[in-house]
Order: C-alpha cells, then structure tokens, then sequence
C-alpha cells in the first residue's frame, strides 16, 4: 500500500455526516449504513458493547468486526457451543500491519531459511511436504483476549472472549525444517518473518522470535493445513507456525523466513510489544509503573460456559444442562469444577474426549435450580500442572493474559 | 461441520478421528496434499471519523495505517491517555502524522472518547 495523506472523499464523509447529525455524536461508535449489529454478553464495562457482524470477509463466514483494516475479526461466541474444534471460516483473525498480500501463489511461494546456519534454504510448498508430517491439536489465543472486560479499561483490541479458536493442525516440525538447514554452534534463537509488511517505511516489520530449544522441542511445528484444509488466507495461507502452549503472537503467519540468531533478539516486537509484568498473573495495580517487563510466552488455564447466556431463565425443579469448554493453557486440563452458588462450593464436571493437552476439552454437568431467583455460575479449570484460574481478575497496561474465574447470572422461574 | 472454501479432502481422515493426539506433535496419515493458490480482496474501511471540522486532523492524519472504527471501539480514557496513544502511533509506528496535526487528534479523542 503506498502512504498517501488521505484526505476526506467527500462522498462517504457527507453520507456519514448526514446519518450521523441525525442521532447526533452519541451514535458515533454505530457506523452509518445499514449493518447487523451484535452486543457481547456479558458486556463490556463502559461500552461501546456494539460491533457490526459482517459477512463480507472473503472465506469467513459470519464475524465480528473489531477493525476493518488491518483486520480484526473476532469469533462469535455461540460458535464455541458448536463442537471442541474452531471451523476455520469462524476462526478469529489478527494482523498488525495493513499491507497483507491478497494473492499468493502456491506454486512460486518459497520459504526462507538463512542466518546462522550451514546451509540456506529456499524451500517450496513441495519441498516442506516431502518433510515427516505431524497433527496436532492446539488452542491459538490472542495475548489480549478478553481485554475489553479488563477494568480500568486499557487502550487496544477491545475483544470479547472470541479472540480464540481450537484446530487441528497439520504440517511439519521446525525441527525437522532447522536441521536440514544445519543449525550451526552459537545459535541461540530462532526468528521468524510472514509476508506482510508495515504500511509506513519506517514502522517495525512483524518478527518473533523463540529460544533455540524451544524451537527444536519438536512441538512447535509449520502448519500448512488447518482442520484438514488449507489456511485460509486471513489465518495465514499457506504456512503458520504453531507454538503449541504459547499465545498466538508467536504463531506466525504467512511465515516467508526463518532466521537462526547467534545474538538475543531485540526486535521491537520481543523487546517492547507483546511485554508483561514478571509478577504472578502478569498482575500489577493500575497505575503502578515499577515493574520489569519480559515477553509473554505460555498461556494459563480457562474455562467457559457456551450453551447458557447471562440472563437466561432456566426451570426451577428441573434438571439442566451446562457446558462449556476449557483448556489448560501451555498443558492438559485435569479437572472442571462448577459452582451454583457464586463460588462458595464447588462440583466435577464430567469431561470430555480428550484431544490432546493443547485443544480445548469439552465439560458438562446436570444441575436442578432448587429455588426461583438468580443463580450464579461459576466454571473453573484446573490444569495438569495443578494450576487453576484465579477468583480476582489480573490487570496490566496491555490487557494481556486474562484468566479469571468467569461468572454467569442465570434466572431460576 | 465446515462449509467452506479450498478443502483437502483427503487430509483430515485417518489420523484426526482414531488417533488420540498427545502432546508431542503425531506422525500423521500420508494423504497427497494439494495446494490452491488465493487471491482475494479485503474490504478496506472507508469510514471516516464523524464531527466535520474538529474531525479534520484525525481524518487526514490516522487513516492510511488503520481504518475508523479501531478507534471509535476504545473506551473512554483520560486526555493524558489519548496523548500517549497518540505519540505512540508516531514514535514507535512511526506514523506520518504532521507535528501541528497533533493537539486537534488529540483534542478530538479527548471531546469524543473522553474520560476523567
């Protein structure tokens, strides 16, 4: 995209004014033209709680429209009642930088691999399939999932709880990529460029970077497929790397070039952005500003309730169904346990299939609303490492890595 | 289940339904893959930022890097935080936002998305 100082087209700017002036500033956050809108539930503290729903993304289906450009499309709620796995025309899409190629040849693609290394390579679609391929089932999050729940509210994505999705991936291992290229003595870090491009000369190209270990764990891998199919493009067409465990920063997409370092990282977007306080639950005070930041990495247990909404009426004396999903974060689920009573005592909930210690795991239990009135339910997740989602919200500037206990309001009647 | 686009039909079979994944990566089925190469146009945002001459700044400044409604989804924050958002879009994203251009955006998220 060339940089131009845009100036208003006076079309769209009178279109917008007029609408606009009718239902006066009040309105502004509701674009003009005729538009589904959609409402989170629960609602985001101090609003704006509306989003237009949009269907014009190409290979999406319904969305949430967060950004137009670069996009921002956030998946719907309910589409986590419909099974454990994400389907890739709902799965939520982030970029950062505007300038995302539209047309990408499968046939003149090339992956890079260079730096410190005994041998560049420039590998093709081709080249990578003739590579061991693995599966894996893996939970892709955005760091600011959830953000817009965070009080005081923090600048960014406002995202709902729908920054998040769950696919079986198919692709190789990095590992497998590294050692053909030869990983020479000294490397110390691995990192890793997508095709897209910063909009401005000057703005920091999208880079992220993983230790050497971790990158050579056999885990993280070079996903070409995405619930059996190819990516599609929005989702990274046609290589993502997948950090199983790991927020979804370092899941590069459209991944053109892989460096092997022998010096630290100190990219903008390891040494600055995508930063979190070293504090447990990445929690300081608002306001507080000493403190040591380091990058995010692993994600931590949470757990949802999908078939019932806040608010819903349930039937007191009868036997109801709750379920929901949950994930472990950078290991298994171990254990779901739900509250009827606002956290006080708690109960199993029976598991689903499992997966994988990367996917989502299914969870439901029956419960009998015993009296009318508000009842309070609670769904927590404890993983295999034994940790468990915290009853106080975290907070930090950024808004990342959310996990508390979520609460749902049902009515007995 | 997933009514979509470009399918390999073939790659999803074996290994997803029978084999319980562990943690590492598995060895999966040997299904030829075929890849499609996509184009596609993405819609592009047109909408401009509402109040006529106030909104001004923002229109011509903020627009070739993000579309409007990034920017009409945030909460209401404090003047001091729209100043910081906005230094940080031109030091670290390095926007090309002209210097007298700064107190008007400024002015205009503080009027519009304002917050004690």
């Amino acid at each position: 995209m060339k940089i131009t100082a845009l100036s208003p087209r006076t079309s769209s700017r009178r279109h917008f004014l007029r609408t606009a002036g009718a239902v006066g500033l009040g309105a502004a956050a509701a674009p003009a033209w005729a538009e589904t809108m959609m409402r989170f539930s629960p609602p985001l503290p101090g609003g704006p709680n509306e989003r237009p729903l949009v269907t014009d993304y190409p290979t999406k289906g319904a969305m949430i429209l967060q950004r137009t450009r670069p996009p921002l499309l956030e998946t719907p709620f309910e589409v986590f009642d419909q099974g454990v796995f994400t389907p890739n025309n709902r799965f939520f899409v982030r970029w950062h930088w505007a300038n995302i190629p539209t047309d990408v040849n499968a046939d003149t693609f090339r992956l890079a691999v260079h730096g410190h290394v005994n041998q560049t390579l420039s590998l093709s679609l081709k080249d990578i399939l003739a590579l061991p391929r693995v599966e894996l089932a893996a939970v892709n999050q955005c760091s600011g999932n959830s953000r817009g729940y965070f009080q005081p509210r923090v600048p960014g994505g406002e995202w709902s709880n729908g920054a998040m999705g769950n696919a079986r991936w198919t692709g190789v291992r990095l590992k497998d990529v590294l050692d053909r290229a030869g990983v020479k003595a000294g490397a110390i870090q691995v990192r890793f460029n997508g095709l897209d491009e910063p909009v401005v000369p000057d703005g920091p190209d999208f880079l992220k970077s993983l230790e050497l270990d971790h990158a050579r764990d056999g885990e993280v891998m070079i996903a070409y497929a995405m619930n059996g199919e190819q990516l599609p493009l929005l989702n990274g067409f046609p290589l993502r790397l997948v950090v199983p465990g790991w927020y979804s920063t370092y899941w590069v997409k459209m991944l053109s070039d892989i460096e092997v370092l022998d010096k630290p990282d100190d990219n903008f977007w390891m040494a600055k952005a995508y930063t979190i306080p070293d504090t447990p639950h990445a929690s300081i005070k608002p306001g507080e500003t000493d403190f040591k930041s380091v990058p995010i990495s692993r994600m931590v247990p949470r757990s949802f309730i999908t078939n019932l909404k806040p608010g819903e009426t349930v039937h007191t004396g009868a036997s109801t169904l709750v379920r929901g999903i949950a994930f472990g974060g950078d290991t298994g689920v171990s254990r779901v346990d739900v509250s009827l009573d606002g956290g006080k005592t708690w109960q199993p909930s029976q598991l689903g299939a499992d997966e994988g210690k990367y996917s989502f795991r299914l969870w439901q239990m029956q419960f009998t609303p015993a009296a009318p009135g508000e009842q309070t339910l609670m769904v927590r997740c404890t993983n295999s490492n034994g940790v468990v989602q915290p009853a106080e919200a975290n907070w930090n500037p950024s808004g990342f890595m959310r996990n508390v206990i979520e609460t749902t309001q049902v009515k007995a009647a | 289940m997933f009514p979509i686009t470009k399918c390999l039909p073939v790659l999803l079979v074996a290994g997803a339904a029978i084999v319980p994944l562990a943690g590492r990566a598995q060895q999966a089925g040997q299904a030829p893959i075929t890849f499609k190469s996509v184009t596609i146009d993405l819609p592009t945002g047109e909408r401009m930022f509402p109040g006529e001459a106030q909104a001004e700044a923002i229109n011509n400044n903020c627009l070739a890097c993000h579309s409007a409604g990034m920017v009409l989804n945030q909460p209401a924050m404090p003047k001091a935080a729209w100043e910081t958002e906005v230094h940080k879009m031109i030091n670290v994203y390095k926007a090309p936002v002209a210097a007298e251009d700064v107190p008007a955006i400024v002015a205009y998220l503080a009027s519009t998305k304002g917050s004690k």
